[in-house]
């Protein structure tokens, strides 16, 4: 299943007077998933950046049906939609969760295992712009390492969450990360997602001019800078296979990597740690560490045939 | 119609059913717990065809038939004291969402320390959301009021959630024969949910998003009209109830011995029944009084309790429940209509499910009524009437303005 950009919709689904800085990946992001599923979805959207981008009534900005909610129980409130386009006899209705990171990995965190544990039948996209950018570029759990943000001014002393790792602990379905550097694999991947059926979970990476201290026109270029220097691998878990996707092959071999100081050198963020070898040597060591996950995924869930239809018990 | 002898929280279970609830959700909490399990099991077995999703916490049980009623579903949870609290944000969202929903909340008291008894103190902490709030006396009216919330939440005049409100263990736990209407009937009487806004891919509908602060008061003024305009629907569902049923309750305010009342007390929930109790006993030795159970806390009954208030020579407020630093709320609400009409005292008891008789209840009208007849004027905001082991022990009239 190939996506290319020639065959993808032409309509606008950012409209003009929306409220995304320039340069924004939400903005980015929100276009794709239109692109991607057509016009039979609605949207959930806790508070954060994209509360904001959709602009002020009685307008809105993003060509969705929205609803927008509180911050920790964005996955609720799907799986409530998702539960009545059912009894209403509408099984085809595309419920999607739109959240921040703060919105997934820490505040939401738990409304969102909840519905994951459930197999609720929904599909949950975290676009991790790495803090907490609405409020003014606060920390999170997927902050990384070493970040300057304006609550941690000397930088983050702890390392990103695997988040993607724990939603595939929870035995989901469906599980992929994707950047918005790589549209066509965010796209191919929330079509393969639509497919299937229950708890479906994507990670889109989403650089921010504004929280990373980058031009704004650099959005699509830092995010693939944070795939090619192992930052940010792309993969996905598809009932019980995990496989490393095509743009991520290569970086598998470390010697293939982009060093890490390019990514970080265009970023503001990393300033105060770009002359210090051993702040970067443990951003490295967390490279390291993250690969030495995946490939042991890949191999565990490399399965047999036998093996594939136990894992693949949701399908 | 079947008698069937019911729990409050079975009571609430067979209403959600013939109310023919689409999407249910919930989360644990004592004593709300039996409705929980009694609707559980009745989606499992397919006698109510519903969605139960089981979440992992109150907020998201809120959220989630805030979510389904927002598709346009018939959506109900409950819940009680700490699960209230911590769905506390949502309840306001779904509010001002004015999105038609059924809550449950089976009072309890809140800790620390942990108890679970009855008190009001939940259900007044909800007091300022938007939500139309009624408080239940006994089974019977349980089941009615559910069944009379669907209708009057989504009435097109009102568009505002619903909580019906049921005293923990004295009602949620308690057996009473309870009349159950047939599912024929209630069909007849409670059409399938229209609503003329919902999201779904077709209607581009956004909820929530951000407004210019003028129009944002304008909102919240549509609130305020609406809750105005549930005065009027909560009578109308009450009577067209009671031609169809055979049960009326006399709307916003329930009024008993009231026809030549001198004296009034005002209270609400299971402990209306002591009330009712002691003004009988009270009648027996000369005294003219009359109880004023309010149904509703909010839309607020001030019409009727302004009424009371003008023909009375006074009127003894019951509070389960303190405004900490003030006085009870029920009383803030009374004293805010009829002050200056009569006189008044504010009693603070029965909190955390501490007893309280119909004799206790008699004993602080007798006491009032012979202050008013010795000083003409009475205002009384703060009177503690102490569990009877502490009775004595401490000032019961404190001097507050």
């Amino acid at each position: 299943m190939v996506v290319r950009i020639q065959d993808l919709p032409r309509r606008r689904y950012g409209m003009p007077g929306n409220a995304a800085c320039p340069g924004c990946p939400e903005a980015m992001g929100l276009r794709y998933i239109k692109m991607a599923l057509g016009d039979n979805v609605v949207l959930v959207i806790p508070a954060g950046c994209s509360s904001v981008i959709q602009g002020i009534w009685p307008k809105s900005g993003i060509n969705f049906p929205i609803l927008n909610i509180v911050f920790a129980s964005a996955a609720s409130a799907a799986a409530g939609m998702k539960a009545a386009f059912e009894m209403m006899g509408r099984d085809d209705v595309h419920v999607v969760v739109w959240a921040g990171d703060g919105g997934t990995a820490d505040i939401g965190f738990q409304s969102m295992s909840g519905a994951a544990e459930r197999n609720d039948d929904i599909i949950y996209i975290v676009a991790d712009n790495e803090a907490y950018m609405n409020t003014g570029i606060q920390r999170s759990g997927l902050t990384p390492y070493g970040a300057w943000t304006t609550t941690t001014p000397l930088g983050k002393k702890e390392h990103k969450k695997n988040l993607p790792f724990i939603m595939i602990a929870h035995d989901v379905p469906y599980v992929a990360t994707a950047s918005v550097g790589y549209p066509h694999d965010f796209i191919e991947k929330l079509r393969k997602a639509a497919k299937i059926r229950g708890f479906r979970y994507i990670h889109l990476h989403a650089p921010d001019p504004v929280g990373w201290r980058f031009d704004p026109s650099l959005t699509p270029k830092v995010a693939q800078l944070a795939v090619k220097t192992g930052m940010w691998p792309l993969f996905e878990y598809d009932r019980g296979v995990f496989r490393l996707s095509p743009f991520s092959k290569p970086y598998k071999d470390p010697s293939k990597r982009t060093p890490i100081i390019e990514y970080l050198k265009l970023q503001g963020r990393f300033r105060h740690i770009i002359d210090k070898p051993e702040e970067i040597k443990k951003l490295e060591e967390y490279v390291d560490r993250l690969w030495y996950w995946i490939d042991a995924l890949e191999k565990a869930f490399n399965p047999s045939e036998k093996a594939r239809e136990l894992l693949s018990r949701h399908a | 119609m079947t008698v069937m002898t019911l729990t409050g929280n079975y009571a609430v279970a067979y209403a959600v059913k013939l109310a023919r609830v689409q999407v249910i959700s919930a989360y644990p909490i004592t004593p709300q717990t039996t409705i929980v399990e009694k609707l559980s099991e009745m989606v499992d077995t397919g006698e109510l065809k519903a969605k139960m999703v089981r979440v992992e916490s109150e907020h998201a049980a809120l959220a989630t038939v805030f979510g389904a009623a927002s598709a346009g579903a018939r959506a109900f949870t409950a819940t009680a004291s700490h699960g209230l609290l911590y769905m506390h944000e949502v309840v306001w969202w779904a509010a001002a969402s004015r999105i038609p929903l059924v809550m449950a909340v089976v009072a309890r008291a809140i800790g620390p320390p942990w108890n679970i008894h009855v008190d009001h103190q939940d259900i007044f902490d909800q007091r300022d959301t938007g939500w139309i709030i009624s408080v239940a006396q006994e089974n019977q009216e349980v089941l009615d009021l559910t069944l009379q919330a669907f209708r009057i939440s989504e009435d097109p005049r009102v568009y505002l959630p619903m909580m019906v409100g049921l005293d923990g263990f004295i009602l949620s736990h308690t057996m009473a024969p309870v009349d159950v209407p047939d599912q024929e009937e209630v069909d007849d009487w409670l059409p399938p949910r229209r609503q003329p806004y919902y999201i779904a891919p077709e209607t581009g509908v956004v909820m929530g998003n951000i407004v210019p602060d003028d129009d944002y008061y304008m909102l919240r003024y549509s609130m305020q009209k609406a809750m105005e305009q549930a005065k009027k629907v909560i009578e109308e569902v009450d009577r067209e109830y009671g031609k169809r049923f055979g049960r009326s309750y006399g709307g916003l305010v329930e009024c008993t011995l009231c026809d030549d009342a001198d004296y009034y007390i005002v209270i609400t929930g299971s402990w209306a029944g002591e009330a009712k109790e002691a003004a009988r006993k009270l009648r027996e030795e000369g005294y003219r009084v009359g109880v004023a159970r309010i149904r509703f806390i909010r839309p607020w009954p001030g019409e009727m309790v302004r009424e009371l208030a003008a023909r009375a020579k006074g009127l003894v407020v019951f509070d389960r429940a303190i405004s900490f630093g003030s006085k009870g709320p029920l009383f803030l609400d009374v004293a805010a209509t009829a002050y200056g009409l009569t006189s008044m005292r504010g009693v603070i008891g029965g909190l955390g499910g501490s007893d309280v008789t119909a004799d206790d209840i008699a004993g602080v009208v007798r006491d009032f009524v012979g202050e008013v007849e010795e000083k003409g004027s009475v205002y009384e905001p703060l009177y503690w009437l102490f569990p009877a082991k502490y009775r004595g022990k401490f000032e019961a009239k404190e001097v507050v303005a």
